[in-house]
């Protein structure tokens, strides 16, 4: 009886006594939610156009984000580096359709999948080779990201907004009205989901397998170089930075992995759902109820929808 | 039907002496024929012919060890299947391959790709030239759909639709490209009476409005009869027939390989 009560009723009563400290909560999962969307839009992008898991995600959020500020530290301007680091994403795009993608065309998914693999440990060991293996700071301030904090009264409280969380919400949505458009309304992203679906219908009606290749893994880039930005912001930017990809498995089970709407709003689901359970229902727990929630979250929406909340509907005839 | 040898038409593809093989498999052995303009040209023979693997080296799927094709009057070397597109060759195939998750109208729009070329920057902002570009052709690719009669299954996913349906939208999409040369992989299999008789309908109606020359494997021989000005027979990589249709039923090698030879 008294378990059920601090279950089922304590944390909602405490929610109602503190309304300043719930809408804090919110917006703090809010914004975890937008940077596991990031994070998951990148994996989306690549396996929507290859039907293809990117383990490498993780790692190029890293790469990228090491390699911005590896320029600045040589001396480049912020905004000439950036520009630098989005040439070396293409770079990367062209490598990886050259060398790794164009010999195992036709191949079973797995075997790619095995491919982004050694893709990661490659980048692993160059990025360590290149870089060195330790942790540097974004150069936020540089790239004239805002920092501090609105302090907002609301419930004769505060709550107090980051502005670098603030920008991240405003790219990210940016962003993912961008590649929405981009995918479902264009002759590319036509072709894109085209050969997502089969590669020898996709080469009969002309459509290039190379050139849509380099476009998709050019885009997963530019994200992966957000994502460091953001991420990098709020910690610093080392190689264990590339975890956050497993962060972003319950939010593709859940939004479905062929759905850029689904990542944001599985991102948002996650995000919230772990912060609110981390802060009413955490201390009953003990704590550390952060590392698996999003893992049960994900799981009881799997019950029943197996195809996530916004995957494509899957369509068998029998 | 025209008898061409009478008037004879220019050649649009011509094969020579081309050989496949996959390992120690001989799947094409030293054939050679040619498509000329405008007919419908139809590639028969028993299961293991090598008629699916002569028109994978058409749309360059497949490259030949040995041998040459002509096309439009030039040789060509080797050649991927995005140059066929971009020439002029388009192709349905014997498994239907569809892009299963879009819908029958996006799958058509697909095969406009090569026609559209208005860059990203536009293509974002679904503005200016970019927007009338889609317009001209989702306009084309309407008239397909109304050629075919699909006008109703427009927005569903194809994967969702019956089996002939979806060899319809195959069609469509292959039309989409405005091909000179149209490549036909079975395409009544599986098929029941009606759906045959309204697809041979339209094979006829795409040579007559369109011009478009088309090579087509068939093994319902009513239809390939009806169908096509001339034939040509392969059995186990090699040729073995060329002609009409009245000439090779009666050829002893086209009997022979298909009901067996007496030992």
């Amino acid at each position: 009886m008294d378990l059920a009560y601090k279950i089922l009723i304590d944390p909602f009563m405490q929610m109602g006594s503190a309304p300043d400290l719930l809408v804090q909560t919110l917006w703090e999962g809010l914004v975890a939610g937008v940077l596991y969307s990031l994070i998951a839009l990148g994996f989306v992008l690549i396996f929507k156009a290859s039907g293809v898991f990117n383990f490498a995600q993780g790692i190029m959020v890293v790469f990228a984000a090491l390699t911005l500020v590896g320029f600045h530290q040589l001396g480049v301007p912020a905004f000439l580096a950036l520009g630098l680091t989005i040439t070396v994403m293409l770079g990367l795009a062209f490598t990886v359709e050259r060398v790794m993608l164009r010999p195992l065309v036709n191949q079973p998914d797995i075997i790619l999948f095995m491919a982004t693999f050694g893709l990661t440990y490659f980048l692993i060991g160059f990025g360590e080779f290149v870089f060195g293996g330790n942790p540097k700071k974004m150069i936020t301030a540089d790239l004239y990201l805002p920092s501090g904090a609105y302090d907002i009264k609301m419930f004769g409280g505060f709550v107090s907004l980051q502005k670098i969380d603030i920008a991240a919400a405003v790219i990210v949505s940016i962003m993912v009205v961008v590649l929405a458009i981009f995918f479902q309304k264009t002759r590319i992203g036509r072709a894109l989901r085209a050969v997502a679906d089969s590669h020898k219908a996709a080469l009969s009606v002309g459509i290039s397998l190379n050139q849509i290749w380099v476009v998709v893994w050019f885009a997963a880039g530019i994200v992966a170089l957000v994502t460091g930005i953001m991420w990098g912001a709020r910690s610093e930017v080392s190689f264990s930075l590339q975890i956050i990809a497993l962060k972003a498995l319950p939010v593709l089970i859940l939004g479905g992995f062929t759905s850029i709407p689904g990542a944001i709003v599985g991102g948002l689901i996650i995000g919230i759902g772990e912060k609110l359970g981390e802060f009413y229902w955490g201390p009953l727990l003990g704590s550390g109820i952060e590392s698996w929630l999003a893992y049960v979250i994900a799981l009881i929406f799997l019950l029943f929808r197996p195809q996530g909340l916004f995957g494509d509907k899957i369509i068998e005839r029998i | 039907m025209t008898a061409p040898e009478v008037k004879p038409r220019d050649v649009l593809l011509s094969v020579e002496n081309v050989s496949l093989s996959f390992g120690g498999v001989k799947a094409i052995s030293g054939v050679s024929f040619d498509i000329r303009k405008g007919e419908i040209r139809a590639i028969i023979g028993p299961n293991g012919a090598g008629k699916t693997s002569m028109l994978n080296v058409i749309n360059g799927f497949y490259q030949p060890q040995k041998g040459t094709i002509t096309f439009k009057g030039e040789p060509r070397t080797k050649m991927r299947p995005h140059d066929a597109a971009t020439g002029g060759i388009a192709r349905t195939f014997q498994n239907v391959a569809l892009f299963r998750g879009m819908s029958a109208l996006d799958n058509i729009m697909a095969g406009r790709s090569l026609k559209m070329n208005k860059n990203l920057f536009w293509q974002l902002l679904r503005y200016g030239p970019a927007m009338k570009e889609e317009v001209a052709h989702r306009r084309h690719v309407e008239d397909i759909i109304d050629f075919l009669k699909i006008q109703e299954i427009r927005r569903t996913p194809v994967a969702r639709l019956p089996y002939g349906l979806q060899k319809r939208v195959e069609l469509g999409r292959a039309l989409a490209m405005e091909p000179e040369l149209l490549l036909l992989d079975e395409p009544m299999a599986g098929m029941n009476l009606e759906e045959k008789e309204d697809m041979s309908r339209f094979i006829l109606d795409v040579n007559d409005h369109y011009g478009t020359t088309i090579a087509l494997i068939e093994h319902d021989m009513g239809v390939v009869m009806d169908l096509s000005d001339r034939v040509v027979v392969l059995d186990h990589g090699l040729k073995i027939a060329d002609g009409t249709p009245a000439e090779v039923m009666k050829n002893q090698n086209v009997i022979d390989a298909y009901l067996g030879v007496a030992h």
